[in-house]
């Protein structure tokens, strides 16, 4: 606390701030992790790699940013969060359970008959997921729709969205992000989850994304890039944004599989459940790290 | 004879009814993929601009779009070409807007062959169809302009997903002013104990003159107008049926999958007598003018008529 607000004071108090922020949140980051890995371990498929590669931004969002009530998740000026690249269903669903939308319990019934936890998100099934997702492209749609509806109701609630690199593909991305980008949607901050890497292979192999931050700043939008595996750079990025007359494209440069060393930059972990024995590997290098 | 009302476009009807509801009720959104003038939700547009969205030529946008605007406890209506509406943006309707039963209510025009002259890549015959076998989706295709309005009125208040197909041309007047619209509730045209005529869309138009002309050679034909294909009006057409043990199935769309396909369903299942489906013998369309169409692709009257002799067995 510096009386004078010098330049150093300000340092000396950010730094304690950072310091803060990474002891709250990179606890839960690793929860989730080993969660993550249990979840589809346990149920013998899912998307091990794209879940583990988005882990902070959701802890972010989720645990920093967004107004949202676990215990009403209908509130109408929540913030909203939408999961277009919904294959990453698991880390969305950790995140939930331990924000407190439903019990860590639910985890261990992932994609089984019956559970509340789908495949992929369903707005129907489980509490907290604002609108069903799966089918790729669609969901920066639905954000923008979220975002249009918000504000002509006058809402001040935000919305965040979360794409893939792979997803980028898709020619519904870049409809979303012309019409965001004409409607100067300020209430909208998308991520890109941009671990390079999709099914088939390294996403320069497949199809090219070209000039990402380009792309987005001529398609309108304020782009910012962001070591997506740093809680602290996540959070200025997402406070930042908020200044923000337009909408925000967070590039967040991350690692497919981050956190468990056979799963990183693994193409064959993109779609592939983790053996139990590789499961139980994978859970004592989440504990140990 | 069937008395002369004149004829008037469905997408007037959807103008003014949207006019009627956005009036009353600040929940209504209205979107549109660049074809505000011929869908006619321009006039909505010039009224309520603040609850207007044009998605420019970007169906799929536009679908899922929609859907977002409907959690926040908007009631859209989603517009463009029944084409585009349901064959571009497939994928968005049945994943993002129908999986999740939102509250959109796709109103397209521009169905059928009756598209006429712009041809077969803007002649939706295939729409009603995959519509129809989304799980959840509710289809609608009205017979004229107080149908098509009061459908519309009708279809903002009952949750979930819609699809609503509109046409082109204008149709022939069938009902009034005081003409009210029941989901699921066919209508009874014309009573007839000999043959049933089930008919949507400017079929029931086309059923009506058919069973005049079937009236002249003895033949009393009964028509009804189903203008809800899903959930289908099981009740009526099975008492029909049953009664005239001949059906017939006329519609302005593939004889796949449509009206007829669903009729078809439903007698095979539960009362099988003889069937005949009037509509697109699982071709494309073509270029050229309403009545020339209609005549090549077999949904006149007399076409009509001739169904209804062959299912009795009777030559022409």
């Amino acid at each position: 606390m510096n009386p004078l607000g010098s330049p150093a004071g300000e340092s000396v108090l950010e730094a304690e701030e950072e310091r803060a922020l990474r002891e709250r949140l990179e606890p839960i980051c690793k929860g989730v992790r080993w969660d993550v890995v249990r979840m589809i371990g346990l149920a013998g498929s899912g998307h091990p790699g794209g879940s583990l590669s988005c882990v902070e931004i959701l802890v972010c969002l989720y645990f920093y940013k967004m107004r949202h009530r676990p215990s009403d998740p209908r509130w109408p000026e929540r913030d909203r969060f939408v999961l277009s690249k919904g294959h990453a269903a698991p880390a969305l669903y950790a995140v939930l359970a331990r924000a407190g939308y439903f019990s860590r319990e639910e985890l261990w019934k992932l994609r089984q008959w019956g559970s509340m936890l789908q495949g992929h998100p369903d707005m129907r099934r489980t509490p907290g997921v604002e609108i069903s997702t799966g089918s790729l492209g669609q969901g920066l749609s639905a954000a923008c729709g979220m975002a249009l509806g918000l504000r002509i109701q006058h809402n001040p609630a935000r919305v965040y969205a979360l794409i893939g690199d792979g997803e980028s593909q898709e020619g519904g991305i870049w409809e979303a992000a012309m019409l965001a980008g004409h409607h100067r949607l300020s209430n909208l901050v998308a991520f890109l989850d941009h671990n390079s890497l999709q099914i088939d292979g390294p996403c320069c192999e497949v199809v090219s994304l070209g000039d990402i931050p380009a792309k987005w700043r001529s398609f309108g939008w304020e782009v910012q890039e962001v070591d997506g595996h740093d809680v602290v750079e996540i959070c200025r990025a997402l406070d930042l944004a908020e200044a923000s007359e337009r909408p925000t494209m967070i590039v967040a440069h991350t690692v497919k599989g981050k956190g468990v060393s056979f799963m990183e930059n693994a193409v064959e972990f993109h779609g592939k459940a983790p053996t139990l024995e590789e499961m139980e590997r994978a859970l004592r290098e989440i504990e140990e790290s | 004879m069937i008395p002369d009302k004149g004829s008037k476009h469905t997408r007037d009807a959807y103008a003014e009814a949207l006019l009627e509801l956005g009036e009353k009720d600040h929940r209504i959104v209205v979107m549109d993929a660049d074809l505000a003038k011929s869908t006619q939700t321009e006039r909505f547009k010039e009224r309520f601009p603040e609850r207007f969205i044009d998605c420019g030529v970007a169906e799929q946008n536009l679908m899922a779009t929609a859907a977002g605007l409907a959690t926040t406890g908007k009631i859209v209506f989603a517009s463009s070409f029944a084409m585009f509406a349901t064959g571009r943006a497939y994928d968005q309707v049945r994943n993002t807007i129908a999986y999740s039963h939102l509250n959109v209510k796709i109103c397209a025009t521009h169905g059928g062959i009756t598209v006429g002259e712009d041809g077969s890549s803007h002649q939706a015959l295939e729409d009603v169809a995959l519509m129809r076998l989304i799980p959840g989706m509710r289809v609608v295709v009205p017979a004229d302009y107080y149908e098509a309005r009061e459908a519309v009125k009708a279809v903002a208040y009952l949750e979930g997903p819609f699809y609503i197909r509109l046409g082109r041309p204008k149709f022939p007047v069938l009902f009034d002013e005081d003409y009210r619209f029941r989901l699921g509730k066919a209508v009874m045209m014309r009573p007839g104990r000999d043959v049933t005529i089930l008919a949507c869309g400017i079929m029931v138009y086309n059923s009506l003159v058919a069973a005049e002309i079937l009236a002249g050679e003895g033949i009393e034909a009964e028509v009804l107008n189903v203008h809800t294909i899903k959930p289908l009006d099981e009740e009526a057409i099975l008492a029909s049926a049953s009664k005239t043990g001949r059906v017939v199935t006329c519609e302005d769309h593939s004889i796949l999958g449509g009206l007829g396909g669903a009729v078809a369903e439903l007698l095979s299942e539960k009362l099988p007598v003889p069937l005949r489906r009037v509509g697109i013998r699982d071709r494309f369309g073509a270029s050229g003018g309403v009545e020339e169409l209609m005549e090549h692709y077999g949904l006149t009257p007399g076409h009509v008529a001739e169904a209804a002799r062959s299912v009795l067995g009777r030559a022409a």
